[in-house]
């Protein structure tokens, strides 16, 4: 059934010239963020080569634009293309790893939610309705909030990214918690489940090796719808200036950044960083909404 | 009781009950004054195996007699009562001992398309067993036995490679009993295992799960409510009804001499080409809600025969020549 | 019905309790409240005074209930930044952020229904793909780009808007509006646009999807074979029963836009509640962060409350088991 599905799925894909299209274009993003030590022109972190004198360069299309800065440098000096693909890579980096950690502690409390059921179910749930309630951004804010609260003022910066993917992470377990809560509920009564249990294969091996695998069709639409929602997530919190500190700047820090020197018609600094997030995530959500079609016939 | 078993029995039933709470949230029982409601799936079943010998539970849908099935083998704990398994009771053995008698005992599922984790290939399936009983050491070990396994049960070592969608039916219970055999037991438990499957491969499944007796001295509790297929495999036969047994036998004078009047109304459900000559009493009614069964014998609102005592007093099986009855009527010598 | 009232009455509580908790745990354990309030150069006599005096050598759960009882009387403590009391600061607060929320979601609804009815009836016409493609647009963008990109045409370009505050505004007894003022409701424009534009497009596809629902049932085609016009058919019979999941979309979607003030509050300098929350986080300013916290639980669980409830009346099929976005 697999590699029968897999052939559904290609051709599913490749009939849809949109997806094609916002899958190439996100791959292509992904892949250039990943690669920005070797593909940049600069590195916007080596302080010894900034230039304050280079600092507000406009596009090179413009009257004092330099051809050395293709669409021209922040207040630093730094190369802006530079930034932004190393400021992709942080945004990417953070939204990959926050999705992971949303995944596991998800799944990991959906498996036990519905295979131990009674009591453990009843609570485990009752927090996902009451995180449910509340909007995503809000939890991150005050995980994010509480986080700094309790490190060292001083380390505060170097540990900026670990506190972001904790929050955000956090605040996006329950969608897969419940999804494979309610798999699971339907696998445990399978009879194959029952003859695990018959030879005295434990709990815990019972979730992992037999129940899992059958629980992960949903969870990967999931990640990849959430995959969006965490990157908007992390731009939001370094745009608000909570997130990454402006010395190792992600997308939403440049955005930042850039909103200060709007007014004096230094537009480049936030809009380009502005349309590279905004265009990865639109092809991200384009991606996990045909996904989400391609493996459930039955929503369309 | 109506007899006492002894424990040289292979394998013992003793008044085993199994009662599901199925009430309303505490909440909505508070306001709306309700009840607990217990459903008693099985109600005090008793009966003993012998070694190498079949024996058929049948009855219709919701009889309980696949909870009997999972409480025999421990997927279910007894409300009361218990199981024994040579001597022993499962439930109360240390781990490592369970272990030991779990090895000894395995199943055989209803749906084939349920009982195979559609993601794992069929020789992990069928090594699974042997995994957890550490029953063979090392790659090259584990693949000769469940090769052999394979073709035990009719199948190509090549197939353990496949997955389970990749056969039919009767292939997937193929690979069922081979799973069950794997570890080497000596009791299976079979819970319906033809009834998902075309009437052409039901016959060889049987086949094979008899020729497989014969080789390897397999006892057998059968579950089915096919009574064309008991009657091919079983040495014994004990009809269930709304959680209790009515009548256990011999499969011969239980298909020849039926004496419970639910078991006569069973017999005379199959069409029977030959005509046997015995009258047939039509014999209409459903099965009572098993949530509030009807009090004194369960059959009774069925029942041709009953009178004031089969409405108030629970029959108990007794030995009536070659069967064990559980009926008033019977006893009174009014059949 | 009753055991269905109770019970959700009683999550609700249990809902507040538990968020009480944490807000209180946060209060407690995030860092030390004493050290907070007091100068570099109190004494350990005078902080083990204070420390005394604030209760916070009792057992955990007389804190605790001390706690509740206090935001009871919505009393949540001073603020560590500002040493004022935290409801006045909220309070003070409150009204520019309740205008905005309420103004987008008027202006949601006001376009997102027409935009859903227009893309459900002519769902082949150009201008609904339109509608459809600036939708897709409207989730994906997250929200402070939208609010920039706003400032930058109208208020950096052409000129036309203010990009910061909230204009004038007329103190009515302790309630500051905006909404007498010129200057007050140009200020308003854009983030009420910026704020309602994520639930005008979750409205506009929501009416879409109930209407092609709606005009694909029996009625419908009996309401037209009853030589019924176009219009009786479509807005008489196919709209209002769109209605009800819309308007318990938007009650919903009430808290959400609630939280997501704090993103445009802070895009706009507005001087509401969410920016008074920013504010706290970024200095760490605990007792802002708890009561803000609490308010938000409250209004939310009112809310969920309300509509479920509400469900329960309209449409007894409909049990629960709603999940919000995230």
């Amino acid at each position: 059934m697999r590699a029968w599905r897999d052939s559904d799925l290609w051709y599913s894909f490749t009939r849809s010239r949109i997806t094609v299209a916002a899958a190439s274009i996100a791959g292509v993003m992904i892949l250039a963020a990943f690669l920005a030590p070797l593909i940049a022109p600069h590195n916007p972190f080596d302080l010894a080569s900034l230039d304050l004198l280079d600092a507000h360069i406009p596009p090179v299309w413009s009257e004092d634009g330099e051809t050395r800065f293709l669409i021209g440098t922040d207040d630093q000096g730094r190369d802006l293309l530079s930034a932004i693909l190393y400021g992709a890579r942080i945004s990417i980096g953070v939204g990959i790893a926050s999705v992971l950690l949303s995944l596991v502690l998800g799944v990991g409390l959906g498996l036990v939610s519905g295979y131990a059921g009674g009591r453990i179910d009843a609570f485990i749930m009752r927090v996902a309705d009451i995180q449910l309630s509340f909007p995503a951004i809000l939890i991150a804010l005050l995980v994010n909030g509480v986080l700094r609260g309790i490190l060292p003022s001083e380390r505060q910066d170097e540990l900026a990214i670990y506190v972001l993917v904790l929050s955000i992470g956090i605040s996006g377990w329950v969608q897969y918690a419940r999804t494979v809560r309610g798999s699971t509920l339907v696998e445990k009564n399978k009879e194959y489940v029952q003859a695990a249990r018959l030879i005295g294969i434990s709990p815990a091996s019972i979730m992992l090796r037999h129940i899992l695998p059958n629980a992960m069709g949903p969870v990967l639409v999931i990640a990849t719808i959430h995959l969006a929602v965490a990157v908007i997530t992390e731009a939001t919190l370094s745009f608000l200036g909570i997130g990454v500190p402006p010395t190792e700047p992600s997308l939403g820090t440049l955005i930042r950044i850039g909103n200060d020197f709007l007014f004096s018609g230094e537009w480049w600094v936030t809009i380009f960083p502005g349309v590279t997030l905004a265009v990865l995530v639109l092809s991200v959500n384009l991606l996990g909404d045909w996904l989400r079609d391609a493996l459930n016939p039955k929503l369309r | 009781m109506p007899s006492t078993r002894s424990s040289a029995d292979f394998v013992a039933a003793e008044a085993v009950a199994r009662h599901f709470d199925v009430s309303k949230p505490w909440l909505a029982r508070a306001i709306e004054r309700s009840p607990r409601v217990f459903l008693k799936a099985v109600d005090g079943v008793s009966f003993a195996m012998a070694k190498g010998e079949t024996l058929a539970l049948v009855g219709e849908s919701g009889c309980g007699k696949s909870t009997v099935a999972r409480l025999v083998v421990g997927l279910y704990r007894p409300t009361s009562g218990r199981v024994l398994f040579d001597g022993l009771e499962l439930a109360g053995l240390p781990a490592a001992e369970r272990a030991r008698s779990r090895r000894r005992m395995q199943m055989i599922f209803q749906d084939p398309y349920a009982s195979l984790n559609p993601r794992w290939r069929v020789r992990d399936i069928v090594a699974e067993p042997l995994r957890a009983f550490g029953l063979a050491s090392g790659r090259a070990e584990l693949a000769e036995r469940v090769g052999a396994l394979l073709v035990q049960v009719g199948l190509s070592p090549a197939d353990g490679e496949k997955y389970p969608h990749e056969f039919s039916g009767g292939q997937r219970q193929r690979i069922s009993i081979a799973r069950a055999l794997s570890s080497n037991p000596e009791f299976l438990v079979c819970d319906e295992p033809t009834s998902a499957l075309d009437v052409s491969v039901q016959a060889q499944i049987l086949n094979l799960m008899r020729d497989l007796q014969e080789q390897l001295g397999l006892t057998y509790l059968f579950i089915s409510h096919n009574l064309a297929a008991v009657r091919h495999i079983s040495d014994r036969v004990g009809v269930m009804y709304l959680g209790r047994i009515v009548e256990i036998a011999d499969s011969g004078t239980l298909f020849s001499q039926p004496r419970h009047p639910y078991t006569q109304m069973l017999l005379d459900a199959i069409p029977d080409l030959a005509m046997s000559g015995r009258e047939r009493e039509p014999m209409g009614g459903e099965v009572p809600n098993p949530l509030d069964p009807p009090a004194g014998c369960h059959f009774h609102p069925r029942c041709p025969f009953a009178n004031d005592r089969c409405r108030a007093e629970t029959p108990a099986l007794k030995q009536y020549g070659p069967a064990e009855t559980a009926c008033h009527a019977v006893e009174e010598g009014r059949i | 019905m009753i055991a269905f009232t109770l019970r959700r009455l009683v999550q609700s509580l249990v809902v507040i309790l538990f968020v009480a908790l944490i807000a209180f745990s946060m209060f407690r354990f995030v860092g030390d409240p004493v050290h907070q309030m007091v100068g570099i150069e109190t004494t350990l006599e005078e902080r083990e005074a204070l420390r005394e005096r604030l209760g916070l050598n009792d057992p955990f759960h007389v804190q605790f209930a001390r706690y509740i009882a206090n935001a009871a009387r919505l009393d949540f403590g001073v603020s560590y930044q500002h040493k004022k009391p935290v409801t006045e600061m909220i309070g003070a607060r409150f009204p520019a952020t309740f205008e905005l929320a309420m103004v987008s979601a008027l202006l949601a609804l006001a376009v997102g229904v027409p935009m859903g009815v227009f893309t459900g009836l002519y769902r082949d016409s150009l201008l609904s793909k339109v509608f459809m493609a600036v939708s897709l647009a409207g989730i994906s963008l997250p929200t402070f780009l939208i609010g920039i990109l706003l400032i930058f045409i109208f208020s950096v370009t052409l000129g036309v808007m203010p990009s910061f505050g909230r204009g004038e505004t007329v103190d009515l007894g302790g309630w500051t509006t905006g909404l007498l003022t010129g200057s007050g409701l140009q200020a308003l424009v854009m983030p009420a646009v910026t704020l309602g534009l994520f639930q005008m497009t979750l409205i506009m596809r929501l009416v879409r999807s109930e209407m092609l629902e709606v005009l694909r049932t029996d009625y419908i085609k009996f309401a037209r074979a009853r030589g019924l016009s176009n219009r009786a058919v479509h807005f008489g019979h196919a709209l209002k029963n769109t209605l009800v999941p819309v308007i318990t979309i938007t009650g919903l979607q009430l808290g959400g836009i609630i939280a997501f003030a704090i993103i445009t509050e802070t895009v706009f300098q507005w001087p509401g509640m969410g920016l008074l929350f920013l504010q706290s986080i970024q200095t760490v300013d605990i007792p802002i962060m708890a009561a803000y916290l609490m308010l938000i639980a409250f209004l939310f669980v009112a809310i969920n409350l309300a509509v479920d409830l509400l469900y329960y009346v309209v449409d007894p099929r409909l049990r629960l088991d709603r999940g919000a976005a995230w």
